[in-house]
């Protein structure tokens, strides 16, 4: 038996659950808790089976399934199965809270969203081990279709169908590109088979052809300007399991497009590429971490940040493919690495994120910042599970953010040895930029955690929240325990993702890895730099504890509690707190040229003054209006054609006759 | 030898913690002077930390146990930071568990738990305070990083122990890259320990507070902690900008008779860096909050500009 065969084994066992969870019309309660309890030992399978088969031979298959012709091919390698374990260790999370969150109501009929989810989570699995460009789009298209039904859960509100429709065009525009994409990979052998497309040898010009279309087509699904619209309107719009799978797992899916396109199926890469792709992603990166800090609604707000976030993926891919582009396959391999370290964590914290708001939002239905408050002291587990989040995504040491952010700047700070004047120009303003985008993703986390789960409570019902059940807070525990995992333990996790750079890049970090021990994170060399996130906890706890003894012991642990120190004003409510758009407040000042503001003050004489404010995306303005103002025209001018009236259409099927007539005597 | 490594790393680590009031006393001495008062003694914040250890904790009734954590996390993160930096030795056996960049990302989670423990009692103060500390940090940080970056370039590594072994055994003459990163870094300087042009550590109750509205509910030994840690801080910018800008002294591994004139040469350094800051402050006036921004992006623009000189006309 191969490894391929328990991921399709699961992939046939989610569908099989969806379709008899659709069939089986029982109470909500056991439904949810059954089926997606039934459906998170197929993530758990997928997560130790992606494991094993990292580092393994790539096997493949050949399924009796599909068109007369085109059969459906299968393959994992270590590439795919890097991301089949990242979708399993994500989707054992959220598959358990879903069992939890969908219990208690939340979305539509139970049935259907049964099935979608598990049409979604396997058709996910599906684009990860495609190997032809067949099966590709059908997975890539049902994985679209899926997610969209379960962005519509809620269709009875006007906005969240707005914003699924946004989503369904995007997704669909990316996936033309995507098959065009293809079309120019297959170089005129009608082979769509990836074995085959990667022996056929393409021009240059040709190759940046299907790059920049791959790069246009999954940038689409992973959010890089400017196609990253529908990412902050349909992320809030879909349940917060939906949610979490969407930014944690399938943003990655278009990841993984990308690097099986630029890597494996095209033979060259050109530096240029490299750096487009690093000046679009830390554009992307910043723009999504400026907007995410002014946002009040808290998905929108994380949605922003899963922008920044596929934005500083972006960044260390085109590095990677910088460094290949110049032979620096050792770099490139660090590159490399770091992209995919970032991946995972993203998928691990993004989830747990998500989650931890669909438990807020159910406690006290609220999904807006300026409602919510002081959570801490009413949900104790969700707050801890989140801080550690929060901490993770923030990139603070010993968390596993750190380590991905670190190995990207070691990856920066080596680039002075390529061989191009402009490039090292470039790159110090890259790393600075990159340091900027670090630095406000801190000011955002904080601003999202404080604001939530700490304070007053800025609404009275609010005092009746209660924390998450059982199920959720399984959930919410494994993937933080994860983000601990990989902050601590990163060199183990390094060793074992190392054959994906050894298989695509030719170059692994094999030896860097074993000149230290474990517990040391090097870049090629300790004496260029290491960072042990062991020894960091080790002295951090011991200080910690040496401090409270001494100061117990020397001289005393007494406490009182009174009220907060109010200054000597009195009369201290939960108003008098920085509100989200408060806290916001001095970043919309200095990124203003960024934003799009509407603003309106109360005059000093309003008898009920009203403050208003509203920041929306230029990009939407300056790019998606005028594209669409131009379809409203060219439809107008077709529509001329349309009088509605019989004998107008007669005389258009007469006229084309007669001009037949004349054209082909 | 590897416990005489440690033994040395501990008492290096001790001197850290038991020396940083000193300097903060000192420079409130420097102050005192400049400004034609009498000083307080030099001994003065000792006895403050004294006064604040012995007396009964006053906590808010809705503070949560993180508001309890943060002084001993605090506190922790700015030893494990007076630990790495190279004071009078480079080898450290701690120094490997962090470079340059783990000590940026240990400042932030200091920070990081202070702007948090700030925002869980819910006063107006707190959650001003958070804020506006989170955006110079938003500021600052990157312009620390990259103030790091020039001689992490220059001596092709971020291990500051190399760094400074690197920099200290260069021909003594001008670097332009890192004249631009040294005005940087005391910016960041300034602007990172609450100093003048940016805060006032010695303001209370006034709008433009940063620092100690953040730690406004704070009291007795949690409060002491605060202030020791923030001590601490200062202390260990201190002695980073000696040993990136002034590293000429610190003592080579394996050279244990240099180390009594390595502690001298930390000792005056310190004595004249802090007399330095006296100077600074008292010729400056505090600028407003909003003008902050501007100070910290000129700091940023000069950071990056030394690094882009590195790159040009350096390397």
């Amino acid at each position: 038996m191969s490894l391929l065969h328990p991921v399709l084994g699961v992939v046939l066992y989610w569908l099989a659950l969806g379709v008899v969870g659709l069939a089986v019309p029982i109470a909500r309660g056991p439904h949810a808790r059954l089926f997606f309890g039934l459906g998170a030992f197929g993530g758990f399978v997928l997560a130790f089976t992606g494991l094993a088969a990292l580092g393994s031979w790539p096997l493949s298959m050949v399924l009796p399934l599909g068109l007369p012709d085109l059969p459906f091919h299968v393959r994992i390698d270590s590439l795919s199965a890097f991301f089949v374990m990242l979708l399993g260790f994500a989707s054992t999370g959220v598959s358990v809270f879903a069992a939890g969150y969908f219990e208690k109501g939340g979305g539509g009929d139970i049935q259907l969203i049964c099935l979608q989810y598990h049409v979604f989570l396997a058709s996910m699995v599906m684009v990860l081990v495609a190997d032809d460009a067949y099966l590709f789009m059908v997975a890539w298209e049902a994985m679209a279709l899926a997610s969209y039904f379960l962005v519509i859960t809620d269709h009875r509100i006007e906005e969240i169908r707005r914003a699924g429709f946004l989503y369904l065009l995007v997704a669909h525009i990316g996936a033309i590109a995507i098959l065009l994409s293809f079309g120019v990979l297959q170089l005129g052998q009608w082979s769509y088979n990836f074995s085959a497309i990667r022996d056929n040898l393409l021009s240059p010009g040709w190759a940046a052809v299907a790059f920049l279309l791959a790069l246009f087509g999954f940038g689409a699904k992973a959010g890089f300007l400017p196609v990253h619209i529908w990412l902050p309107e349909a992320h809030p719009a879909a349940p917060s399991p939906v949610s979490a799978l969407m930014s944690g797992v399938m943003l990655k899916t278009a990841i993984y497009g990308l690097l099986r396109v630029s890597f494996d199926l095209l033979h060259v890469q050109v530096w240029w590429w490299g750096v487009l792709a690093l000046a679009l992603g830390l554009f992307t990166a910043f723009y999504g971490v400026a907007f995410a800090a002014v946002q009040t609604d808290m998905k929108r707000l994380l949605a922003y940040s899963s922008i920044e976030n596929m934005g500083i993926v972006l960044a260390g891919f085109g590095l990677t493919l910088i460094f290949h582009a110049y032979r620096m396959n050792l770099l490139a391999a660090l590159a490399l690495a770091a992209t995919l370290y970032h991946c995972l964590n993203h998928a691990l914290f993004k989830s747990l994120l998500f989650l931890a708001t669909g438990s807020v939002m159910h406690a006290t239905s609220h999904r807006s910042l300026g409602k919510l408050g002081g959570l801490i002291r009413r949900m104790p587990w969700v707050a801890a599970t989140a801080l550690v989040g929060t901490l993770a995504i923030a990139g603070l040491p010993p968390l596993n953010g750190f380590v991905s952010e670190w190995m990207l700047f070691q990856a920066f700070l080596l680039s002075t040895g390529l061989p191009n004047s402009y490039l090292n120009m470039f790159v110090p303003v890259g790393t600075a930029a990159f340091a900027l985008i670090v630095a406000l993703a801190g000011y955002v986390m904080v601003k999202f955690y404080g604001i939530v789960f700490l304070g007053l409570p800025r609404e009275s019902s609010l005092e009746g929240a209660h924390d998450a059940g059982v199920l959720e807070r399984i959930a919410l525990v494994w993937l933080a325990a994860w983000c601990v995992v990989l902050g601590l333990a990163p060199v183990l996790v390094l060793r074992a993702i190392d054959s994906i750079p050894q298989m695509l890049i030719g170059s692994s970090l094999r030896e860097s890895l074993n000149k230290t021990s474990w517990a040391f994170l090097t870049a090629m060399a300790p004496e260029h730099a290491s960072y042990s996130p062991i020894v960091f906890v080790l002295v951090t706890v011991a200080v910690v504890a040496l401090t409270f003894i001494l100061v117990r012991r020397h001289f005393h642990g007494r406490a009182r509690r009174v009220a907060p120190w109010d200054c000597g004003f009195p009369g201290l409510n939960a108003r008098m707190q920085d509100s989200a758009e408060g806290y916001g407040q001095p970043i919309k000042q200095i990124f203003e040229p960024f934003f799009r503001l509407e603003r309106h003050h109360p005059s000093p004489f309003d008898p009920k003054p009203h403050y208003r404010s509203k920041i929306e995306d230029k990009l939407w303005y300056a790019l998606y209006l005028p594209i669409e103002r131009l379809a409203a025209r060219l439809s107008q001018w077709v529509g001329i054609l349309q009088q509605g009236r019989i004998a107008m259409y007669l005389v258009y099927s007469f006229a084309t006759l007669l001009l037949l007539l004349v054209l082909i005597r | 030898m590897i416990w005489f490594d440690l033994v040395s790393q501990l008492l290096q680590s001790l001197l850290a913690i038991l020396l940083a009031p000193l300097l903060l006393g000192w420079i409130n001495q420097c102050r005192a002077w400049l400004q034609n008062r009498s000083a307080p003694s030099l001994l003065q914040p000792y006895r403050m930390l004294r006064k604040l250890l012995e007396k009964d904790a006053v906590i808010a009734h809705n503070a949560s146990w993180l508001f309890r954590l943060t002084p001993y996390v605090v506190f922790a993160s700015m030893v494990l930071a007076a630990s790495i930096v190279p004071i009078v030795a480079t080898d450290l056996p701690f120094s490997p568990a962090a470079d340059v960049i783990a000590l940026v990302g240990l400042f932030a989670v200091a920070r990081v738990f202070m702007a948090l423990a700030a925002m869980d009692i819910g006063t107006a103060f707190g959650s001003l305070g958070s804020r506006r500390e989170m955006l110079i940090a938003a500021l600052a940080e990157p312009a620390l990083l990259i103030v790091f970056f020039t001689p992490a370039l220059i001596a092709q590594s971020t291990a500051l122990t190399t760094i400074v072994e690197q920099l200290a055994h260069r021909q003594l003459h001008l670097y332009p890259s890192m004249a631009f990163a040294a005005v940087a870094f005391v910016m960041v300087l300034l602007a990172e320990n609450a100093r003048i042009p940016v805060d006032n550590p010695s303001t209370h109750l006034e709008l433009t507070m940063v620092h100690e509205a953040l730690i406004l509910e704070y009291s007795a030994r949690h409060l002491a902690l605060m202030d020791w840690a923030h001590a601490l801080k200062l202390m260990v910018y201190l002695t980073l900008g000696i040993a990136l800008f002034l590293p000429w002294g610190v003592a080579q591994p394996g050279h244990w008779l240099a180390l009594p004139l390595a502690v001298v040469a930390v000792f005056i350094k310190l004595a004249l860096l802090g007399a330095g800051l006296a100077v600074l402050e008292a010729v400056s006036a505090k600028m407003r909050i909003f003008r902050v921004p501007e100070f910290l992006g000129i700091a940023f623009l000069l950071a990056v500009l030394g690094m882009l000189i590195h790159f040009l006309v350096e390397a």
